[in-house]
């Protein structure tokens, strides 16, 4: 079969960029702080990303200044949540809508050019291992760096002592604060992580995933990865198989339809969401409330003075 | 009451500085966005058309988030409302009756409260955040309208175009003045805010909802524990989500098709918060917001300023509100501490 | 979408003579407002793009005589009021760019009746509401007859937008181009139900290609089709505007929807005081459909492609020359030897050899 690592290959192009954002939101959620801007950041990421890339002709910086760009908004957001204690849920969503107008403006300029592909690197042996290897390992740079970040994650989280306090403070943050754990800045720097992973994931659309600006590009993919961390339920793991199977349905149905099957098209595009809520359910109905969130996500941290 | 007006300003100045940035007139900007439409009866009207389905909602929005549930997914129930009474106009085509009207408001409303009781369920009974869940369900709403007017209850004469057939005129909310827009939906919007304004000032319900978002055990004392409280809280704010939803369908939309939800849903959030989760304040939010997306029009048309710019500025004006509520809290805070 | 009955119609006759003196020849002094209501952002380098270059064109045909306006991202359930706004602030002439446009347009128009209102792609008219459209399934066909020649695998991939009668009728007018030159050939088809999504568009090609598609077509706006082609080292088309910088060296040529000269002649007919109520259906014989070069191809195909081209532009070639055999083996009513306009415009089958149902 010579069609299966191209599909596989297809898949991961796909499902990257959601990846990369959801896994910034999920250590900040981890923290405890809820961010519904990550479209925002998601679509600023993109409108900068590529601006920045085309003024400067270089790819790479693209990326690095789509990732800040996203991290600058993100700031916005932390401060307000974090410092003026706002409402998560109310300040994620002025992010997100301030995000789109900012990134229309951003971008402007730049709509209707083209930009070269950045070159896939290929892993000499690994790339002949049959099927998977086509399909991992000739992939675009900033694929493998997903895969590293999600590592690092997993580990950084779970296996030191920073990710220990994020934890702690994200279950329960007014013990954490009598434990002297700095709650706050400890929030912050997860915040701008999750900004700066945002933004990434959007430039990653906007300069290897189609290569071209377009207003509203990111149409809905910030969403999705925020539904991509509650399916996700606390795992680094489950992150990257929600990501591929969200990635692999959307390429499914397109395959159905070329292959001449007849499905309808809009059950499979649910089929995401339902199955999310479903997992949810399992997970509820197997004894663990609150489906792995958080203990005290979105709710504001007022130290007592 | 202060607050969001200096929020106002300040978010207007910063809008401004950005509008002279770019080379336009900031006074002129203030006057097409924010006065004219204001002052021109056309206008106006056109404004509290918009203003209408945004009272709706936000005002049921206002129990979800006073008791500290947070429903994201209007829309969906929006939508939802909208499937429900435009699915009653669409088997009832070419009938006429005084009773379709009435009959479509209902379906819309308990299709809207149906829909929301999902997310309340999946809450109080098995832990699960409503916060995503209500949003997850708003893609299933969008999808469930796309499969309908491209499947079932497409126009068959419409030429595979998505959309249902024009709804006869007993289905539609007929306008208030000779040839404006304007349709009785408003005055279900302003029933609603007076409704809540009462619920909220006189009854032992609404002092529930606030006490349970601040305090629980309060709640519990008033008779009124956790599980009811979000379950009652969601069907209100569904059932008046999807009541916006039919009226939007009949009154100005006249017809089912893909996107006729606008983000109204996601725009009422923002009315809510910014009308400082009170009942006049929703409605009057309603208005500002609705003014400023009519302004933006005539922006775009009169000084070439893109609609980008006005999305821009919602975002930062709610920014300024949530800051300035939050230095409202401190302050207060403060002040009871030094006492 | 427009009917050869409306367009015959007599009532469209005698409101057309009776709209010219409504239209009065604007004042020297005073420069003509027109106005445009776009569906997408001006920024889609697609059909809202396109649009917005004949806007352009209409101000450098005129200088100093017009005076043009456009909204973006209009939603067509929201959009009467956007219309009104254009009536209300003295534009004279109004363009609507987007088929659900056509109800708001007609009761704007029925309040305004002062006030010329040309809508895109609609089938119903009133004395002062023109309708017009454009053949783009002439240049599906010969772009298919390219692909024919050009592919190696025999399967060419088609992503489309929504199973409306305009893209049915690409489809169809592709695959017969297709097939007179390559009686083997398949397509297959990917919908992705939008006008515009950059990244799902992209995704259908891929899933085309996967597929062994080595030429790919689209029905959709965004050059993301092309770019992904252009990556595999396969070959495209452009659509809507001229596409060659986003694949310079795998693009074939582009279909593009030049509304120029159109417009143009709208504006002057208002000018003139001469504007009637109309419906135009037409394509490259009119320059509203226009080829972009013919490139990265051998010169016999080249010469295959401009040959149909100019077949086309006389008259000579029809893409549906009668018989034309529908999927399920029928011929196709046909009374002058090809298939009318109306039955074009409201076309909604797939003819014999294309695998599949048209989607529900």
């Amino acid at each position: 079969m010579d069609m299966l690592p191209l599909i596989l290959a297809t898949i991961f192009t796909a499902a990257t960029p959601l990846l990369i954002a959801a896994l910034g939101e999920h250590v900040v959620e981890r923290a405890g702080v809820l961010n519904l801007g990550v479209e925002g950041m998601m679509i600023v990421g993109a409108a900068t990303g590529f601006a920045a890339a085309v003024l400067s002709d270089s790819s790479v910086f693209g990326l690095l200044a789509g990732a800040l760009a996203g991290m600058a908004l993100s700031a916005v957001f932390g401060v307000l949540v974090i410092f003026f204690a706002t409402n998560q849920v109310a300040t994620g969503l002025a992010l997100t809508i301030l995000g789109l107008g900012l990134a229309g403006l951003i971008g402007q300029n730049f709509v209707g050019q083209p930009r070269g592909a950045i070159a896939a690197i290929e892993i000499p042996l690994l790339k002949d291992i049959p099927v998977l290897g086509k399909a991992i390992f000739t992939g675009d740079p900033v694929f493998y760096l997903s895969l590293v970040l999600v590592a690092l994650v997993a580990f950084g989280l779970n296996r030191t002592r920073i990710g220990l306090l994020l934890r702690a403070v994200g279950e329960n943050h007014t013990s954490a604060h009598s434990l002297g754990l700095p709650v706050r800045r400890l929030r912050f720097w997860a915040i701008l992580f999750g900004g700066l992973m945002a933004g990434l994931a959007g430039a990653y659309l906007s300069l290897i995933y189609t290569r071209f600006w377009s207003p509203g590009m990111s149409a809905g993919r910030g969403w999705i990865a925020l539904a991509l961390v509650v399916f996700a339920a606390g795992h680094v793991w489950r992150l990257v198989l929600g990501a591929y199977l969200f990635g692999g349905i959307t390429v499914a149905q397109l395959h159905a339809q070329a292959g001449a099957i007849a499905l309808p098209s809009q059950l499979l595009s649910a089929l995401p969401y339902l199955m999310t809520i479903a997992a949810l359910l399992v997970l509820s109905l197997s004894g663990r409330k609150g489906g792995g969130a958080a203990g005290s996500l979105g709710q504001p941290f007022v130290p007592e003075r | 009451m202060l607050t969001p007006v200096l929020a106002l300003v300040v978010a207007v100045l910063i809008g401004g500085l950005i509008v002279a940035l770019m080379g336009k007139s900031p006074l002129t900007a203030f006057r097409v966005f924010i006065l004219d439409p204001l002052t021109d009866p056309w206008a106006m009207q056109e404004v509290l058309l918009k203003a209408t389905p945004l009272t709706l909602i936000a005002i049921g929005l206002l129990f979800c988030f006073r008791a500290s549930r947070w429903n994201i997914g209007a829309e969906g129930q929006f939508l939802l409302g909208g499937i429900c009474g435009g699915g009653v106009a669409i088997l009832a085509h070419g009938m006429t009756g005084f009773w379709i009207l009435p009959a479509m408001l209902i379906a819309g409303a308990l299709g809207g409260l149906a829909y929301a009781a999902i997310p309340a369920v999946l809450r109080t009974r098995f832990g699960i955040s409503e916060i995503l869940t209500s949003l997850m369900l708003v893609y299933v709403a969008d999808l469930l309208l796309d499969y309908l007017v491209r499947g079932p209850w497409r126009d068959p004469k419409g030429f595979n175009f998505p959309q249902s057939v024009a709804f006869s005129d007993s289905a539609v909310l007929q306008p208030l003045f000779e040839g404006g827009r304007l349709h009785a939906g408003l005055l279900l919007a302003l029933a609603a805010v007076l409704v809540a304004f009462v619920l909220f000032r006189r009854t032992l319900f609404g002092f529930a909802v606030s006490a349970s978002g601040d305090a629980p055990r309060a709640a519990n004392f008033a008779g009124f524990n956790e599980s009811r409280i979000t379950v009652l809280v969601f069907l209100i704010s569904g059932a008046l989500a999807g009541l916006a939803g039919v009226v939007e369908v009949s009154g100005q939309v006249g017809q089912l098709r893909p996107g006729f939800g606008q983000g109204l849903g996601f725009t009422a959030i923002i009315v809510a918060f910014l009308g400082r989760l009170t009942p006049a304040g929703a409605g009057l939010s309603a208005i500002v917001i609705a003014v400023l997306l009519i302004g933006a029009e005539s922006a775009q048309v009169t000084l070439k300023l893109p609609f980008d710019l006005t999305r821009f500025f919602m975002g930062l004006l709610l920014l300024c509100v949530l800051v300035g509520e939050s230095l409202n809290r401190y302050r207060l805070e403060i002040r009871k501490g030094g006492a | 979408m427009l009917r050869h009955s409306f367009k015959l119609g007599a009532f469209a006759l005698a409101v057309g003579l009776g709209a010219a003196s409504l239209a009065a020849p604007a004042l020297a002094q005073e420069k003509l407002k027109v106005g445009f209501i776009y569906v997408g952002p001006v920024g889609d380098f697609g059909w809202s793009y396109q649009h917005d270059v004949g806007r352009k064109a209409i101000e450098a045909a005129f200088p100093g005589k017009v005076e043009t306006t456009f909204i973006e991202n209009v939603p067509e359930a929201d959009s009467e009021r956007s219309i009104e706004q254009l009536a209300r602030t003295g534009h004279k002439l109004i363009f609507t760019t987007s088929f659900g446009y056509m109800e708001p347009t007609l009761k704007v128009a029925k309040k305004y009746p002062n006030v010329m209102f040309e809508h895109a792609t609609g089938y119903k008219r009133d004395k002062n509401v023109a309708t017009y459209s454009a053949k783009f399934h002439e240049g599906r066909y010969i772009i298919g007859k390219i692909a024919g020649k050009m592919s190696k695998t025999g399967t060419i991939g088609y992503v489309g937008s929504m199973p409306i009668p305009e893209v049915i009728a690409g489809i169809n007018a592709f695959y017969l181009g297709a097939k007179s030159v390559n009686p083997t050939i398949k397509i297959k088809i990917a919908w992705v139900n939008a006008w515009f999504d950059p990244g799902k568009e992209g995704d259908a090609a891929k899933a085309l290609m996967d597929q062994g598609a080595d030429i790919i077509t689209q029905h959709t706006d965004s050059p993301a089709p092309l770019q992904q082609a252009a990556a595999r080292g396969n070959l495209a088309f452009g659509q809507a505007s001229d596409m060659t910088a986003f694949g310079p060296k795998n693009i074939l040529t582009s279909i593009i929807d030049d509304w120029n000269p159109y417009y143009i002649e709208r504006t002057r007919a208002m000018l003139e005081g001469k504007w009637a109520s109309q419906d135009v259906f037409d394509g490259i014989a009119k320059g509203k459909v226009k080829m972009g070069p013919y490139v990265n191809m051998p010169d016999d195909v080249k010469k295959i492609a401009m040959e149909t081209e100019e077949g086309i532009r006389t008259g000579k070639i029809d893409p549906f020359t009668c018989p034309v055999i529908a999927q399920d083996g029928k011929a196709v009513e046909c009374k002058d030897g090809k298939l009318n306009d109306g039955q074009i415009a409201g076309m909604n089958f797939y003819v014999q050899g294309i695998e599949g149902t048209v989607p529900k």
